[in-house]
């Protein structure tokens, strides 16, 4: 399976932080053409990631690149970054499935022969894109995830952006619900004061159980506390043993219907809890067989 | 002759003597005894306060050849040592030996006395700037000896750096010679690196700003051992003496270095009460007390001690409970005065007691952890902290040979690349601290373990940290970053390093340009 808790951003015109992107242990790092890079510096930066995608070893950190929008350099991100085999391509403020239906032609019209076909994961960061959340989701089966982007987006609201996130908090549901809603994950806006750990670890923990999967990152000493809060803890791990064990006693007996502590057990719990074990492995493959 | 890592160095030195090779880190072991300077005596109601400093040389008298010692606890707003060799060159003094623990950027007018030929020799435990420059140029015939903190408390002891006349900076004293390093406008923390001097040297002279009614309190330096009190109109320059705060680093690889290192320390069963720790007070050294502070936190420890250079972030740590104690030989910050000032639990220690090989015990060798830097190191663990990338003398042990030598884990961090040039190489270009004192090497892409340390290495394993072959690591950098060649050298020697027993390790050769 896909885990993608943490994506980290690094600027595309930076050598230094593209070089070292993969000793921070990301599960995504993300080389950014967008917000980081200035309209001069376009140039340079694209061919500084597609090099950087061609001789940096960014170990096990899948390789996202944010791309600009398709009506200023997106086309040109395309034709040069695609055949350099990024894993995923982020696509800034997607307001509409067309949106994605001309990313993915491009991609594929530059996709080398036999490349893995690169994924998409959408930003969306208005409130256009908000409403269209689950056409977008649904528009192409490269799309692999929404991201929330709250600064622009509660600059187009006209709201004020703070740390409790009140003013996002439908933002998030909707967002949720889209990605759910088509079988993605969502992944959660950045938190934006990389010096206040206790602030990061709340705003990642009221993402985690609203239904984000992840959360982007800007500064490497965000990625062990966003870890540290996806990661399944020992009581969810353990509710999850007892949910599949009474599930296999329910089939063994031949009965049908399972209730553990006197809740009943229905599929998407189930899943759930297999998606547990599932993350629980990838963070300790020994100790969560049992 | 070689030594015993295959170092080549000449059999005698002019002005050194014979050289005793370095033959393995606790192989050469004390056969002398101490120096003792001579009895003196002050009668009742004499005077030891005198007007300024060219009335002390001609009371001394200071002649031709001798050699005068100075503290570095000012760094680089010291005012002494400047103010001192002006009036030898004034007076017209020839081939002075100034023997200073370390040396810095402000000590620059020390290289026009060099050429001029006042300042023939320097005996120093680290050096940068000007004067560091000058040396590797080659501006003096004699070698300078670089020695380490330890090793210099050592050599003082035995007599092989007999100094004639010490020179205190102090930042308090009295008019019949008390000292202490808490009080006024210069103050600067522990007086440890001069306690030696103090002891030893046949003449005392204390230089002060801050003239306090007698007797002063608390003591560092006390007037036993002082023969002269000169009051002068400043003694250094605060804001050289003393960062505001110590900053944790904010470089993500540091970072990610330094929380490796902290995680080694975990793996490695030492993250329990009595837990001993000495870090510096630069990038990913200090950042692995912060990940330190965090584990000692969640695991409910006391540790014993941190020891060494003193931080603001260790005098926190004191305060939360998390240490017992401070053993501070220098203080880096206005935090480190102000604790050793006010609180009985932070001790002031001398060098000797810090780092001496040769007494009967010193506080290197009861650390848990040492956390270290490197400019170099090599694939037999070797390090060098002397010189740069282009063969100048940029540094020197200060206590890390010391450190590194007494405690149970020696950890080496740094950048797997520094700038393009990578940090692991088949041979040091100048040893300082000796690789079978070397236990790890954490760097940004793993963690090397020295083959002689199996069940350390076993630990990390275990513990899921990412252990690889130092060969490895090496290649992995290479791969990025090519392979660099070793700068040329001239065929001058312009420095002995000594190790802390008094064997020479290596020497410095005379800088040479790259063709």
């Amino acid at each position: 399976m896909e885990r993608l808790r943490s994506l980290l951003f690094m600027p595309g015109n930076n050598p230094a932080m593209l070089q070292a992107g993969g000793v921070f242990e990301a599960d995504a790092v993300i080389l950014d053409l967008e917000d980081a890079v200035a309209p001069r510096e376009k140039d340079a930066a694209r061919m500084l990631v597609r090099a950087a995608l061609h001789t940096v070893d960014y170990g096990a950190s899948r390789t996202v690149v944010r791309i600009n929008t398709l009506d200023t350099f997106g086309h040109e991100d395309i034709r040069a970054i695609v055949p350099a085999g990024p894993q995923v391509i982020l696509l800034p403020k997607v307001e509409s499935a067309a949106a994605i239906h001309d990313a993915v032609a491009a991609m594929k019209a530059v996709e080398r022969p036999g490349q893995e076909p690169v994924k998409l994961i959408a930003l969306i960061e208005t409130p256009c894109g908000l409403a269209e959340a689950l056409a977008i989701a649904r528009a192409d089966k490269r799309v692999i995830a929404l991201a929330l982007g709250a600064e622009d987006y509660t600059a187009s609201l006209g709201a004020q952006r703070t740390k409790v996130g009140t003013e996002i908090i439908t933002a998030r549901n909707l967002l949720v619900n889209a990605a759910a809603a088509a079988g993605i994950d969502a992944l959660d806006t950045p938190f934006t004061d990389v010096n206040d750990e206790a602030g990061l670890t709340a705003d990642t923990q009221l993402a985690k159980q609203l239904g984000f999967k992840g959360k982007l990152c800007i500064n490497p000493r965000q990625i062990d506390t966003v870890h540290d809060v996806f990661n399944p803890s020992e009581a969810e791990i353990n509710w999850a043993r007892r949910v599949l064990a009474a599930i296999r006693q329910a089939e063994a007996e031949g009965t049908g219907v399972v209730a553990l502590d006197g809740k009943m057990i229905d599929a998407p719990i189930v899943s759930r809890a297999q998606r547990t074990l599932a993350l629980a492995r990838l963070q300790n493959p020994q100790e969560v067989e049992a | 002759m070689k030594n015993s890592l295959g170092r080549m160095l000449p059999e005698t030195v002019a002005g050194f003597g014979a050289v005793k090779p370095f033959a393995g880190a606790f192989a050469t072991t004390p056969s002398g005894v101490r120096k003792a300077p001579r009895q003196k005596t002050v009668l009742p109601k004499a005077n030891k306060l005198v007007d300024n400093l060219e009335e002390v040389f001609r009371r001394i008298p200071v002649r031709d050849g001798m050699t005068l010692s100075f503290h570095h606890h000012f760094r680089n707003g010291d005012g002494v040592v400047n103010q001192v060799l002006a009036v030898a060159a004034k007076l017209g003094l020839r081939d002075l030996t100034i023997a200073l623990s370390s040396v810095f950027p402000v000590h620059a007018p020390m290289v026009e006395l060099m050429k001029s030929g006042v300042v023939t020799g320097l005996d120093t435990d680290y050096m940068s700037g000007p004067v560091a420059e000058a040396v590797s140029q080659g501006v003096l015939a004699k070698p300078v000896i670089f020695r380490t903190h330890g090793g210099r408390a050592r050599a003082i002891e035995c007599g092989d750096l007999a100094v004639d006349v010490a020179f205190i900076a102090a930042p308090a004293a009295d008019d019949y010679g008390n000292i202490n390093g808490v009080q006024g406008e210069t103050a600067c923390g522990s007086l440890g690196y001069a306690f030696p001097d103090a002891e030893y040297a046949e003449v005392v002279v204390a230089v002060t700003d801050n003239l306090q009614p007698y007797p002063l309190h608390p003591i560092s330096i006390s007037q036993e051992r002082v023969d002269y009190v000169v009051v002068v109109d400043k003694i250094g320059d605060p804001k050289g003496i003393v960062s505001g705060t110590t900053q944790i680093t904010k470089d993500p690889v540091g970072l990610k270095i330094a929380a490796n290192a902290a995680k080694v320390i975990q793996a490695a069963g030492l993250i329990r009460d009595g837990f001993s720790f000495q870090t510096g007070a630069g990038g990913a050294s200090l950042a692995t007390a912060h990940f330190v502070r965090k584990m000692m936190k969640a695991a409910n420890v006391t540790g014993s001690f941190a020891l060494g250079g003193i931080t603001g972030y260790l005098v926190s740590m004191l305060e939360e409970g998390l240490f017992r104690n401070l053993i501070d030989v220098q203080g880096f910050d206005l935090e480190a005065i102000r604790s050793i000032r006010d609180n009985p639990r932070h001790l002031e220690v001398g060098a000797g007691m810090y780092a001496s090989p040769f007494n009967a015990g010193c506080a290197v060798n009861k650390l848990d952890v040492v956390i270290l830097g490197a400019t170099e190191i090599d694939t037999a663990f070797n390090v060098n902290v002397v010189t740069g990338s282009d063969g100048k003398i940029m540094g020197g042990s200060g206590g890390h040979s010391d450190a590194a030598a007494g405690a149970s884990v020696t950890i080496v961090v740094a950048n797997l690349l520094r700038g393009r040039l990578p940090i692991i190489v088949d041979n040091v270009l100048t040893v300082t601290t000796p690789g079978e004192t070397v236990d790890v090497l954490v760097t940004e892409r793993g963690i090397a373990v020295n083959p002689l340390r199996p069940e350390l290495k076993e630990k990390l394993v275990t513990a899921g940290l990412p252990v690889r072959d130092i060969a490895e690591l090496k290649a992995l950098a290479e791969k990025m970053a090519g392979a660099p060649k070793a700068p040329p050298q001239g065929e001058k020697i312009v420095a002995l390093v000594e190790y802390r027993d008094g064997t020479i390790i290596d020497v410095v050769r005379q800088y040479k340009a790259c063709e």
